[in-house]
């Protein structure tokens, strides 16, 4: 396959950025969009020029540190027929000769720290506000001690399968993290051991949320739609109902 | 050669030291041998406890789960990442499941049983007391998970789901879907970021250890780089945990995540921390298989696949290239099931990869033809891959119950390679996976060097030479959760030692190696990329130091890897500067550390001149082709002492003494 | 905002069904007209619970601080949101965004315009098109949308309106915790759309049937 690459390019934080066209002619189908950007880089490097920085770890769509906006969407969801990370983005899903638009996560909170590398420690103070249940190691109790009913332990299943990888911030037209945010609450609210800090941990973590600099969710949408790990937007009505009942709560006043 | 010509080949590379017979084990039965320990430790009074700082490198299982602990109890925990977020280490990635000797399941499990699987399954290579003790505390750890609110599966009465994994025939381990190591993973990291909310733990992400600070004999600190501003900058503790894993990325295709890297424990190495058993390495059966030479990593598909998916290759080499689908059930292998009868496909690891590469040798592989070099330089195409068949699992309980339990690998194999496992088989190829081997530690996981202890993968301690499925996530939590937190204290109780700081001599050097390497690589402006120069030591790995070894091989290799490394530091091509976020940089100074770490891989294969767990050496099997000990020469675990850059290394034995369990020769017939 | 936004599109529905009066005739609409306002002779709503004329400005000054509210609300997430995007992508795929959630914000401006023009039309009668102060409201009615433009800029009007009120009322549920499974979330979708769809309908049949001389006289 032949592709051509337009590719945004900032060397640090406060630089400029500007998107850059690069020509590959040797890309396979059964290269990862990964691979195909490694390949990119030994190309690059061979020329002297400095590599494009981006971010990967796993390789296999569980770390979430993988992140690029592919035409327009993250992950290049709208490239692939399933959702996807970057990583398990293959060239199969291109066709020859495409033209591929290349750009990093654009959120306020998640600053670029250079080409296609954004800092993503904004979801980390969300999880510090009170993404947790509060259970010093040792004290816990027999596992069997609580029976968690089937239907919601696989509802909290599902939620916690968010990788933290900030897609849906990078798709959200307001640069909101609620998505994620709603993830953690839906995870831990639907588990008996989630209870007692229930309405405490909402109020927590949306007010984290908002101050770690994302925007507010106006229902839209399109968070879901691109989530690697399908969290659906339901979790974020999840939040929103938490967050009413945590209102006639003492808790966190 | 004779026997004792050999010796002398494999002995030009080491030279022997003292032995080490003292692991700080308490005397007395096994069951109490831990309680013990607990009981005699030395305590840190709690108020004293905010003075003590330690530093945590790694926040997998093992560290996370550590810092998040040591938090808690009340220290000053510095913990470091290299990737953007803790809950990113690779200890995410582990798919299949947890072990715990829970007996939920009443079907005659027992921490006696675990702690005995445990210790055959690493071909007795593994220290008795230590194993014990992890199926001691494996309990503990779910119901320490369940507390935090990790989703397990559970069954329609609300209680957890268990099912049996490869190697043993109890149902002993927990699982979240697919996706265990991921849960446990966000419920340690949870747990961390309770902490560094707190104030106890202080995160420090985008820094990469690249140097241990050790000063009067004692570990004080490290060197990290700030991976975002290249600065270089001293970091100083009481005492130094790492948890960074292991070491697999030295065969360049693995299923370790891209970052994983041995350089913090190959810079404890080199500062006089004793590296156990190298060569320990396990290639995992089920990966899906190579695709092409600009393959950056191999994707693991859950062993626990092997519950119900079978195993077979075409009974002939012709029909190798058929759609699986059209070879008539008389026409297949299930070579597996044929061999070993009574574990069928769920024999051990390190017998199914095996046995997949001598299938694949065979010509009966299937899949594309992947070109490769055999060891006598001559190019050949070889078809590197086996059927793992649903089909059967499919008409017993349903395409939908099957996908429920293993839903999303087969989407992710599906991702991956564009075919659908439920209509037509998957194919599959072992891959280096998880390393046995790593820093040696005592019984209180502390390393040659006081004050540096090691957690997790990245010890050597409790796998012996072989791990069963789902026991590296209950090592990885039990060494973090409890054995750590619960030992660490014996040492600090004797803090805070004398204060250290940037201008303390052992600083400046190890901030001005740390510098200086940086500078060399940068300045060696060569003509070939870092990535061609781990590639071409991975391909040297997996050839002569992968499922099959023997000595003509090891020693070529280790010519090979000699020559490597000469040119790297002469021909390397770094780009860029080192004051800002330079991924080539990064990778240079890991593969650097990989260089030397490969030769020492080979000496400690090569001077083992037995076959054992995921090492197999061929001049030591039975008649059968199966892995043979020699438990009368070594049984002992190699700890090997640093002495040098072209030195030879140090081996101390540590003798294996089983008091508790009879050494068998393993047989999964 | 959700608070907010459900009263007035709670109003729109009431003020909905008081235009189709006019259906039954002059009489019932100016009736209808001046019980709203305490204007008869009888007194009218809530007398004699409120004194005289009490309730008009009561209402209006509830909707007007709704409104207020609302905007200050919208002002706040629009602050956010233009600091929680940072900088724009050089191409960007939108699949879910609907039409109506992409024009909440310009649209509400235009609407808080529209709204200017209406209140200065009929209930200021500062602006008129056709119809003089003194006019009784159904005749003002009559006259005003007798002209093309005046029906035009309405259907403008309502038009916007209705896309507001359409993902409002669907992201007003949602912000009050009541999307939280897909089927709800179906569920509300419908009921935005069949109350947006209810709005515009029911606030153009008349103006369109004086317009086209249909059962008006």
């Amino acid at each position: 396959m032949r592709i051509k690459l337009r590719i945004w390019r900032q060397a640090g934080p406060d630089a400029p950025g500007a998107m850059q066209t690069y020509q590959l002619d040797h890309v396979s189908e059964e290269m990862s969009f990964l691979e195909m950007l490694d390949m990119l880089n030994e190309e690059l490097t061979a020329q002297d020029l400095e590599p494009v920085a981006f971010d990967h770890d796993c390789r296999e769509g569980i770390c979430g540190m993988c992140g690029i906006v592919i035409d327009g969407a993250p992950h290049g969801r709208y490239n692939s027929s399933v959702p996807t990370t970057t990583c398990q983005l293959h060239m199969r899903s291109f066709a020859d000769g495409a033209v591929i638009d290349v750009e990093p996560w654009r959120a306020g909170a998640f600053p670029i720290i250079k080409d296609l590398v954004v800092d993503r420690k904004a979801f980390d103070r969300v999880i510090q506000a009170g993404g947790y249940v509060s259970v010093n190691t040792g004290s816990a109790p027999e596992a069997h001690s609580t029976p968690a009913p089937k239907r919601q332990a696989d509802k909290a299943f599902d939620n916690a399968t968010c990788i933290g990888c900030g897609a849906c911030v990078a798709a959200c037209p307001n640069g909101s993290g609620m998505l994620f945010t709603s993830a953690k609450i839906t995870h831990l609210a639907m588990l008996p051991q989630g209870q007692p800090e229930r309405a405490l941990r909402v109020k927590a973590m949306v007010a984290a949320h908002d101050a770690a600099g994302f925007g507010g969710c106006t229902n839209i949408g399109e968070c879901a739609s691109v989530c690697p790990k399908q969290i659906p937007l339901a979790s974020i009505g999840q939040l929103n109902r938490d967050l009413i009942a945590s209102l006639f709560k003492g808790d966190g006043k | 050669m004779s026997a004792t010509e050999t010796r002398d080949a494999a002995s030009s590379y080491f030279t022997v030291g003292a032995e080490i017979h003292d692991s700080k084990a308490p005397a007395g039965p096994i069951e109490r041998k831990w309680q013990k320990r607990q009981f005699e430790a030395k305590l840190v009074n709690p108020s004293n406890r905010r003075k003590l700082t330690v530093i945590m490198v790694g926040t997998g299982l093992a560290g996370g789960a550590a810092a998040a602990t040591l938090g808690e109890a009340g220290y000053n925990v510095l913990n470091f990442c290299y990737q953007d977020s803790p809950r990113r280490a690779h200890s995410i990635a582990a798919q299949g499941g947890i072990n715990a000797a829970k007996n939920y399941r009443n079907d005659n499990d027992s921490v006696q049983r675990l702690f005995y699987d445990t210790v055959k399954g690493g071909d007795y290579r593994a220290r008795e007391t230590n194993v014990y003790r992890l199926a001691e505390v494996s309990a503990n750890i779910i119901d320490q998970c369940v507390a935090q609110g990790v989703p397990f599966a559970r069954e329609y009465g609300g209680l957890l789901d268990t099912r049996s994994f490869g190697g043993v025939q109890v149902q002993r381990t927990f699982y979240a879907r697919g996706q265990t190591g991921q849960q446990l993973l966000i419920g340690a990291y949870q747990a961390l970021e309770r902490q560094v909310n707190a104030g106890t733990v202080q995160m420090h992400t985008r820094h990469e250890m690249v140097e241990l600070i050790v000063v009067d004999g004692r570990a004080r600190g490290i060197v990290t780089r700030d991976m975002v501003t290249g600065a270089v900058e001293p970091w100083f503790g009481d005492a130094v945990v790492l948890a960074t894993g292991g070491y697999g990325n030295v065969f360049f295709l693995s299923t370790n995540a891209m970052g994983c890297n041995v350089t913090a424990n190959w810079r404890a190495h080199r500062k006089g921390a004793y590296f156990g058993n190298p060569c320990y390495t396990q290639i995992h059966p089920t990966c899906i298989p190579v695709h092409g030479d600009t393959q950056s990593k191999l994707t693991l598909m859950s062993e626990s696949l092997r519950n119900d998916g079978r195993i077979w290759v075409p009974k002939r080499a012709e029909d190798c290239v058929k759609d699986p689908r059209d070879i008539p059930e008389q026409d297949r292998d299930y070579y597996l099931e044929r061999i070993y009868p009574a574990f069928g496909n769920l024999v051990p690891r390190d017998i199914a990869s095996r046995q997949a590469k001598y299938m694949c040798d065979e010509g009966r592989g299937v899949g594309p033809a992947v070109a490769e070099v055999d060891r006598d330089g001559n190019q050949r195409q070889v078809r590197r891959g086996v059927y793992l068949d649903f089909s059967d699992a499919i008409g017993r309980l349903g395409r939908d119950a099957v996908a429920s339990r293993y839903g999303n690998l087969f989407d992710m194999y599906a991702q991956i390679t564009g075919e659908n496992p439920s209509e037509t088989p998957m194919r599959i190829y072992p891959a280096v996976h998880y390393t046995m081997g790593g820093l040696w530690v005592d019984y209180d996981l502390m390393s040659s060097i006081p004050g540096l202890y090691v957690g997790g993968e990245a010890n050597f301690s409790d796998h012996g030479a072989n791990r069963l499925g789902a026991s590296a996530l209950m090592q990885g939590l039990s060494d973090g959760y409890f054995v750590l937190p619960n030992t660490i204290n014996d040492y600090l109780a004797a803090g805070p030692f004398p204060p250290v700081d940037a201008s303390t001599p052992e600083t400046v050097a190890a901030v001005d190696q740390a510098k200086g390497r940086i500078e060399r690589l940068l300045a060696i402006k060569g003509s070939r990329s870092v990535d061609s120069f781990h590639k071409e030591l991975g391909s040297i790995m997996w050839e002569y130091c992968g499922m099959e070894r023997n000595e003509r091989g090891l020693m070529t290799a280790i010519e090979k890897i000699r020559d490597l490394r000469q040119q790297f530091w002469s021909d390397v091509k770094v780009t860029g500067q080192s004051q800002d976020l330079n991924q080539a940089l990064e990778r240079a100074g890991r593969v650097a550390d990989f260089m030397e770490l490969a030769e020492l891989m080979c000496v400690d294969a090569l001077h083992r001149r037995e076959s054992c767990g995921g090492h197999f050496r061929s001049e030591s099997q039975t008649e059968d082709g199966e892995a043979l000990r020699h438990d009368d020469e070594y049984a002992y675990v190699a700890a090997w002492e640093y002495t040098g850059e072209g030195a030879k290394p140090i081996l101390h034995k540590e003798p294996l003494v089983y008091e508790f369990i009879e050494l068998k020769q393993r047989s999964y017939k | 905002m959700a608070l907010t936004g459900l009263v007035l599109i709670a109003f729109l529905v009431m003020h909905m069904f008081g235009n189709l009066k006019m259906f039954l005739g002059g009489e019932a609409y100016n009736h209808y007209a001046e019980w709203l306002q305490g204007a008869l002779e009888s007194g009218g709503i809530l007398e004699p619970l409120l004194p005289h004329g009490w309730f008009i400005w009561i209402f209006r000054a509830f909707l007007l601080v709704c409104l207020v509210l609302h905007i200050y609300c919208a002002a706040k997430v629009w602050a956010a949101s233009l600091r929680g995007r940072g900088r724009k992508y050089v191409s960007v795929t939108r699949r879910e965004q609907t039409v109506s959630a992409r024009f909440m914000r310009w649209g509400g401006i235009t609407l808080g315009l529209l709204l200017i023009l209406h209140i200065l039309m009929f209930t200021t009668k500062t602006v008129r098109t056709g119809f003089t102060a003194s006019d009784e409201p159904y005749t003002m009615f009559v006259k005003a949308f007798g002209n093309w433009w005046v029906l035009a800029i309405y259907i403008v009007f309502m038009i916007v309106v209705c896309l507001h009120v359409r993902h409002g009322f669907w992201s007003a549920f949602t912000t009050l915790g009541g999307n939280v499974s897909p089927k709800a979330r179906a569920i509300l979708n419908a009921l935005a759309y069949f109350v947006a769809a209810l709005i515009f309908v029911g606030f153009l049949l008349p103006p369109v049937a004086v317009f086209l001389n249909l059962g008006v006289n």
